[in-house]
């Protein structure tokens, strides 16, 4: 076990080591990809979690506060905790506080459907949350920025439509634990970087306690599977336990569709997203 | 004359936008001859952008096109090496450099090795170029790599052993594969090759990479020149649009083959020998 250990702290400093270059590379892509858009202003949903708090620092350095526009979007249990993580991260970026309450729209639609599932609940308020950052593009001109992490991408550990939904999104290529380091290295407060990450969709929910296992070890195997093309024999064989290598490959193959576009019936000789084959930053 | 002035062209293309490239295409010309070089050199695909996929159909020009005449009208001014897609009249469509001078062409390089692999899908677009060689400019002999081109060995080798000067790649190098310093995979590994072929070949080596994002894509720039000595002459050390002009002393080439006759050594014929054997016996 202790093995296992080691080697997980391996892979999680390697990881870790190639966040130091990303900073001006992430600046430059959120500065010319908005503005090449047409755009000038960023929109995002801020949880007081990490990965919107990276995205924030990110967007504050990119284009400077007056055209960062973060949004609160809390239901009656959103943890108190992570509202005033949110508030923490805007008063030291020097951000107004804009804030939406989702209580009445998500209680108005249970309200005889009072045997929804938590699942279901929280699916409705992440796509509740980012029908709201869509409408407030359209008014403040901004564009919907994305705070899914690679490791969330890979596991699947999203909302479709929800939170994945985006125009852009400069931390999709790094996984959770890379995304720490990004944080300190961003100078985004301490708290934030070290508190169990949650999508706080009910009281004391972790990510971690869902998954069965932690982000550290995640990552580790994510990116021995993924990155360096080991198979999960081989990954099992190094010690990882079988049923999480086992778990992460199902989650992964499981939740392809959440990465791709809608698959189309292909009947004529062009079709979208088949062979009608333009990039999105055509003529930009 | 013993010397060139060679101005780095490292621009961010407009994707598909041919119109918008030239007019900043002919804008850096214009600067570079101010500034008093010799010659500017563009990345790869520097009038179109990179990944084009079925806009390749659209920005395909022919070298008579107006586009095209208008950038080689252009180097009454100064030497222009060019990168766009062209357009034969069989309509097969080619990443192809352009060395023009005094109005005139003098030699187009069609990429030869096309990257579809990965990233990269531009066998499913283009044709393979079936021909290197080397050709004399103002002043000096020179050679063309298209980017992958250069990571194929036997193509400087080649035109190593046809006699350069100076070896020019033109590139679309996307950061990937990122390391423990700040520079990418990709990055160091250039870096590492234009020193190393600069000093094996003994020649000048002009790297010209383009800057921008492109779907997610990250060019990331850092153009540079190298001396026949491996040492660098200088490099435009950001991943922003620029433009520098560095002097090319030729007369480097005389001292440094003295001092290490690697190219006088080369046994191309013994190359050649055993090569065909080789492939006989592989068939």
């Amino acid at each position: 076990m202790m093995q296992i250990e080691q080697l997980v702290n391996k892979v999680n400093r390697a990881l870790a080591d190639q966040v130091a270059g990303t900073i001006p590379i992430l600046v430059a892509f959120l500065r010319q990809e908005v503005e090449k858009a047409g755009f000038d202003h960023v929109v995002f949903g801020l949880s007081g979690g990490i990965d919107s708090a990276v995205v924030a620092y990110l967007a504050v350095a990119a284009f400077g506060r007056d055209r960062v526009h973060p949004l609160l979007m809390p239901y009656k249990t959103s943890s108190k905790a992570s509202v005033a993580d949110a508030k923490k991260v805007l008063d030291e970026l020097g951000l107004p506080l804009v804030q939406f309450d989702i209580t009445p729209q998500i209680d108005a639609y249970f309200a005889f459907q009072e045997d929804a599932s938590a699942l279901r609940r929280g699916n409705k308020m992440a796509r509740e949350r980012m029908s709201i950052i869509y409408d407030q593009s359209a008014l403040l001109h901004a564009l919907p920025l994305g705070t899914s992490n690679k490791t969330e991408l890979l596991l699947g550990y999203g909302t479709q439509f929800g939170d994945l939904a985006s125009a852009l999104n400069p931390i999709g290529d790094l996984y959770k634990t890379q995304i720490r380091h990004l944080a300190k290295l961003l100078a985004v407060p301490t708290a934030i970087i070290e508190k169990p990450p949650s999508a706080d969709l009910w009281q004391d929910q972790t990510d971690e306690g869902e998954f069965g296992f932690t982000y550290e070890e995640a990552d580790a195997i994510l990116h021995l599977l993924i990155d360096q093309r080991l198979a999960a024999a081989e990954v099992v064989a190094l010690g990882f336990e079988g049923r999480m290598v086992e778990n992460i490959t199902w989650r992964i193959r499981q939740n392809q569709y959440k990465r791709r576009m809608p698959i189309i019936a292909k009947l004529s000789s062009r079709t979208v997203g088949v062979d009608f084959r333009y990039s999105r930053d055509w003529g930009m | 004359m013993k010397s060139i002035r060679v101005a780095l062209g490292q621009v961010r293309p407009k994707l598909g936008d041919v119109h918008t490239n030239l007019a900043k295409l002919l804008e850096f010309v214009d600067r570079a001859a101010r500034e008093g070089a010799n010659l500017i050199v563009f990345p790869e695909l520097a009038l179109t952008g990179y990944l084009l996929r079925d806009l390749t159909y659209e920005v395909a020009r022919k070298v008579t096109d107006d586009e095209i005449v208008a950038l080689i009208a252009a180097s009454v001014k100064i030497d222009i090496l060019f990168s766009f897609v062209e357009e034969t009249d069989a309509h097969h469509f080619y990443t192809s450099s352009l060395y023009a001078s005094d109005g005139r062409v003098v030699h187009i390089h069609r990429k030869v090795y096309l990257p579809t692999y990965g990233l990269f899908e531009e066998g499913r677009h283009y044709a393979r170029g079936k021909s290197i060689a080397a050709f004399d400019c103002t002043h000096h002999r020179a050679g063309i790599a298209i980017c992958e081109d250069a990571w194929h060995p036997s193509v400087p080798y080649l035109l190593s052993v046809a006699g350069i000067d100076v070896l020019y790649i033109p590139s679309s190098g996307p950061g990937r594969a990122l390391g423990s310093g700040s520079d990418s995979g990709s990055q160091l590994f250039w870096e590492r090759l234009i020193r190393t072929y600069a000093q094996l070949f003994t020649c000048f080596v002009v790297f010209v990479n383009r800057v921008g994002f492109e779907d997610g894509l990250y060019f990331f720039g850092h153009s540079a020149v190298v001396g026949p000595d491996g040492e660098l002459v200088g490099k435009i050390d950001t991943h922003e649009e620029d433009l520098q002009v560095f002097t090319l002393d030729l007369s480097l080439l005389r001292k440094e083959r003295y001092r290490l006759p690697l190219l006088r050594d080369e046994d191309a014929h013994l190359t050649y020998r055993m090569l065909g054997n080789m492939l006989e016996e592989q068939r």
